[in-house]
């Protein structure tokens, strides 16, 4: 290598912390022999993927309601949730890109007694907006508010295991469960459980005073959110901005015209049938991320005929998902095989048989279960997912040609719900999805939860739950969470049809890490971890 | 005696103003009441158990029968009082008052842009069509106006928009290199002529004034496109009626030039049609925009009432609509009360 070429790796590797100017970076390519736009293009692509300071982003959020309030009983969708919980809180765990968990407010976390007892150590010299210091009191009562009768956060039953919670010193913080949880973490990692301080033994929510990268400004529900920098952030060099903008878009045209016109630099959900012409755009870049959610078709296994297992085989296989993956999602979306837990998720294994079209197999289940010919209603509304009307449609089509007749009928949007979801037969669902193969199966399979959608009580699922949730021993785990994915797959009731893909678009110049698959917008952490690269 | 009669219809119309008002509040009460699910439910969605429904459901006062809670909010609002949101929580209230009062602002503010824009255009417009009936003039501007009122306010939006996406894209596009480059480039200079409205309306409190102004402009000029043609062929129509009079056959032959006919002897007597539809479209621009305040995301009333009766938020949507029917009964109340001072006939009677 030649000197100047030396040189030249030496400056892209001082681009990153702002050492090298354009104009410096432009001269050593030359001398190092390359063009003047060569260098500049190199200068640009190598100052982009640095994070830098400064600046001020816009974000456009696919959500916000003049409802929206800081409270973290709240958070209802994106807007508050990234807004409040990613930009302006912290809780005590956060999971990263990989999707494993890490300590964010805690500094260490480790269990005892079978993964019963959780002590979380703080890190020391953390402080709330308004200079107070984080104690492990705060902890507490930060906790607290989601627990006991009265409370009306939506997280309240995420913490129904916990017996106890007890400040052990200033900076230690023990929980106790009623029964073992190695996950624990991970649940302390939702976003409802941010920390807040503690003002007479109560969470003072309203004040807005948290120890997140950013400090609220100015908050206008349903229209916008202003937050600047926080100088005392306890992470080192991070928040890369000075100040962003979270700004309620809920129209998707809307949304997308915004984007293309540079009003915005970065929208959430951006519209799959229009994306092909904003690809167009040179200035702006797609993000495509698989999370955790997935969409369902829950069949309740207490009633006929949805009690005989081998009618839910025959369901099974009477669904053509890579269709409804192609031509409701376009694309943006991964066939799933009747298991919930995502490819990205600890612990996931795919069962086998891969579930998909096979009229052969279905009508051979269908016999054996002593049919055939069978009549089924489907209860949809987009208000489950976007396209679940279409997928329903699709459905009818596919069934029909294994003896099966899907009367599809279309429910309200309107309190769906409340009147749908858990009351209906056969119907359509969404799960945002948790972090942990025990979270979800906790939430929506077993047998005494009250989101079991589809009443599935399957003894051996069940033993193997809690006897997983409490194992140490990582193998076993896997074995165990193995089993219990094959169990769903072969004799649970819901249908898991697709895992929805989180498709998203921002304007070049702003910079990011690899995105973490957990919730939405980065794990909802966008404003921590994101920045504009200035050249 | 001329005076107290006018007094005297006036208040005659607003006590019946005030009588409507009443029964509004019944129906929108009964209504509301009659959607299925309720706040606590909507905003806990899928997470909600029974008891945190419970917990909430009672510190909002939903546990309490209709008919008490009818009548706690109307003797509340006879005092002027609005209420509280159902979003408030203990030690954090918000009052509807105060998540109506900066909405309605807006709204009021794109609703006198509009008015400022699109009444003196309309006037204008059917004053000289009328003058030149049956000319070119009139017949682009009855086929361009016409065809503005009859798409759909959502598709003016978002063509206007697409519009403004295109200055920077068009070029770029499959369809503008298929064609001639001479016609790309000038299709081009012609887009770039346009100024760069903002497509996203959103303002806050802090927003300066003529900022706000250029951030309306879009949603301003959507509306204006789409109230146009009613007045215009309102103004139209009626001078046109009035100018088939003798008394205009009297003026003409007396030597008067048609500019003066129409404005000084036509349109006086036409005042009355036209005022009514200019209150009619007015009070369209202040309850009917939701859909343009959407598109444009501009935070104005529509999508505030649109956004309380998703989340079951009560006292806001029996507000709103409140106000809605408080608007539509005082302009029209306006109208009436401009027809009749205007109207020579009304205001002498024999």
């Amino acid at each position: 290598m030649s000197e100047s070429g030396y040189k030249l790796r030496i400056a892209q590797s001082l681009i990153g912390r702002g050492k090298v100017s354009r104009r410096d970076f432009i001269h050593l390519g030359l001398a190092a022999g390359l063009t003047v736009a060569a260098s500049d293009q190199i200068f640009v692509t190598v100052a982009r993927a640095q994070p830098q300071q400064g600046g001020f982003a816009k974000l456009g959020m696919a959500h916000g309601a003049t409802t929206d309030s800081i409270d973290p009983a709240g958070y209802p969708d994106t807007f508050t949730q990234t807004a409040f919980s990613g930009a302006m809180s912290n809780g005590l765990t956060e999971v990263n890109a990989k999707g494993e968990i890490q300590p964010d407010l805690a500094e260490s976390f480790e269990s005892s007694n079978a993964a019963k007892t959780w002590v979380f150590k703080l890190r020391k010299g953390v402080t709330f907006h308004n200079g107070k210091t984080v104690t492990a009191e705060d902890v507490v009562t930060s906790m607290r508010y989601h627990m006991g009768g009265d409370t009306k956060s939506a997280a309240k039953s995420l913490l129904e295991s916990v017996s106890d919670i007890k400040a052990d010193g200033p900076e230690t913080v023990v929980f106790t469960l009623n029964s073992g949880n190695a996950d624990f973490p991970y649940i302390m990692s939702d976003y409802h459980f941010v920390i807040m301080p503690s003002v007479d033994g109560k969470a003072d929510w309203a004040s807005g005073s948290r120890t997140g990268a950013f400090v609220l400004e100015n908050f206008q529900p349903g229209v916008s959110a202003k937050l600047k920098r926080n100088p005392n952030f306890f992470k080192n060099g991070r928040p890369y901005l000075d100040e962003v903008e979270f700004i309620a878009i809920t129209d998707l045209a809307a949304r997308m015209a915004a984007l293309s016109t540079g009003e915005v630099d970065y929208i959430g959900r951006a519209d799959l049938k229009t994306l092909g012409m904003l690809k167009r755009n040179p200035k702006i870049e797609i993000i495509e991320v698989t999370g955790y959610g997935h969409y369902t078709l829950p069949m309740n296994v207490t009633m006929a005929p949805f009690d005989n297992p081998d009618v839910r085989m025959a369901m099974k296989w009477a669904i053509n998902r890579q269709e409804i993956a192609d031509k409701i999602f376009l694309g943006h979306a991964t066939v799933a095989n009747d298991n919930p837990i995502a490819p990205a998720i600890k612990f996931y294994k795919n069962p086998v048989p891969q579930h998909r079209f096979d009229p052969e197999k279905a009508r051979h289940y269908l016999k054996k279960a002593g049919m055939e010919k069978l009549k089924v209603d489907l209860s949809v509304a987009d208000a489950a997912f976007a396209g679940a009307v279409d997928a329903a449609a699709l459905i009818r089509e596919t069934a029909a040609q294994c003896g099966i007749e899907v009367n599809v009928i279309r429910e309200a949007e309107d309190a769906y719900w409340d009147n749908i979801w858990l009351k209906k037969p056969w119907c359509a669902s969404y799960w945002s999805g948790r972090a942990t193969a025990d979270w979800m199966f906790t939430q929506a399979f077993a047998a005494e939860s009250s989101w079991n959608e589809s009443f599935w009580k399957n003894p051996r699922f069940n033993e193997l739950l809690v006897q997983a949730r409490a194992e140490t021993d990582e193998a076993k785990r896997a074995a165990m969470y193995g089993e219990m994915q094959q169990l769903t797959h072969d004799d649970g009731g819901s249908i898991v049809l697709v895992f929805n893909n989180f498709v998203s678009a921002k304007s070049k110049k702003l910079g990011h890490g690899d995105i973490a698959p957990n919730w939405e917008n980065d794990g909802l952490k966008m404003a921590e971890r994101w920045w504009i690269a200035q050249a | 005696m001329r005076l107290n009669s006018v007094a005297k219809t006036v208040l005659q119309r607003l006590g019946l103003g005030l009588i409507t008002l009443f029964i509004v509040s019944i129906i929108i009460f009964s209504a509301v009441a009659m959607l299925p699910g309720d706040f606590a439910k909507a905003t806990l969605g899928q997470s909600a158990t029974p008891e945190t429904v419970a917990a909430l459901q009672h510190e909002i006062g939903l546990d309490r029968p209709p008919v008490e809670r009818y009548f706690s909010w109307v003797g509340k609002m006879l005092k002027g009082d609005f209420g509280s949101s159902f979003a408030s929580r203990t030690g954090y209230r918000r009052t509807v008052a105060e998540i109506i009062a900066p909405r309605l602002y807006n709204t009021i503010f794109l609703a006198v842009m509009t008015a400022l824009i699109a009444v003196p255009l309309a006037l204008g417009l059917g004053i000289v069509a009328a003058l030149y009936r049956n000319s070119w003039f009139d017949r682009v501007v009855n086929t361009v106006t016409l065809t503005t009122i009859s798409f759909p306010e959502f598709f003016i939006a978002y063509m206007l928009a697409f519009l403004i996406i295109s200055r920077d894209t068009f070029a770029g596009t499959e369809f503008a290199q298929s064609l001639p480059a001479w016609l790309a480039i000038s299709i081009n200079w012609t887009l770039n002529v346009v100024p760069k409205f903002p497509t996203l309306a959103n303002i806050n409190d802090e927003t300066p004034f003529w900022d706000h102004v250029w951030r309306a402009a879009l949603p301003s000029i959507t509306l204006t496109l789409v109230i146009v043609a009613h007045m215009m062929r309102m103004t139209r129509a009626a001078i046109l009626n009035m100018l088939s009079s003798p008394y205009i056959d009297m003026a003409r032959l007396k030597g008067m030039g048609p500019m003066v006919v129409v404005v000084r002897h036509a349109l006086p007597n036409a005042w009355a049609p036209i005022v009514t539809v200019v209150a009619f479209n007015l009070a369209y621009l202040i309850v009917g925009v939701v859909i343009v305040e959407v598109v444009f995301v501009y935070p104005g009333v529509g999508q505030l009432m649109v956004d309380a009766v998703r989340s079951r938020d009560v006292p806001v949507v029996q507000a709103c609509a409140l106000v809605f029917a408080a608007a539509y009964i005082l302009l029209n109340l306006i109208a009436d009360i401009i027809s009749i001072a205007t109207n020579p006939r009304l205001l002498h009677p024999r």
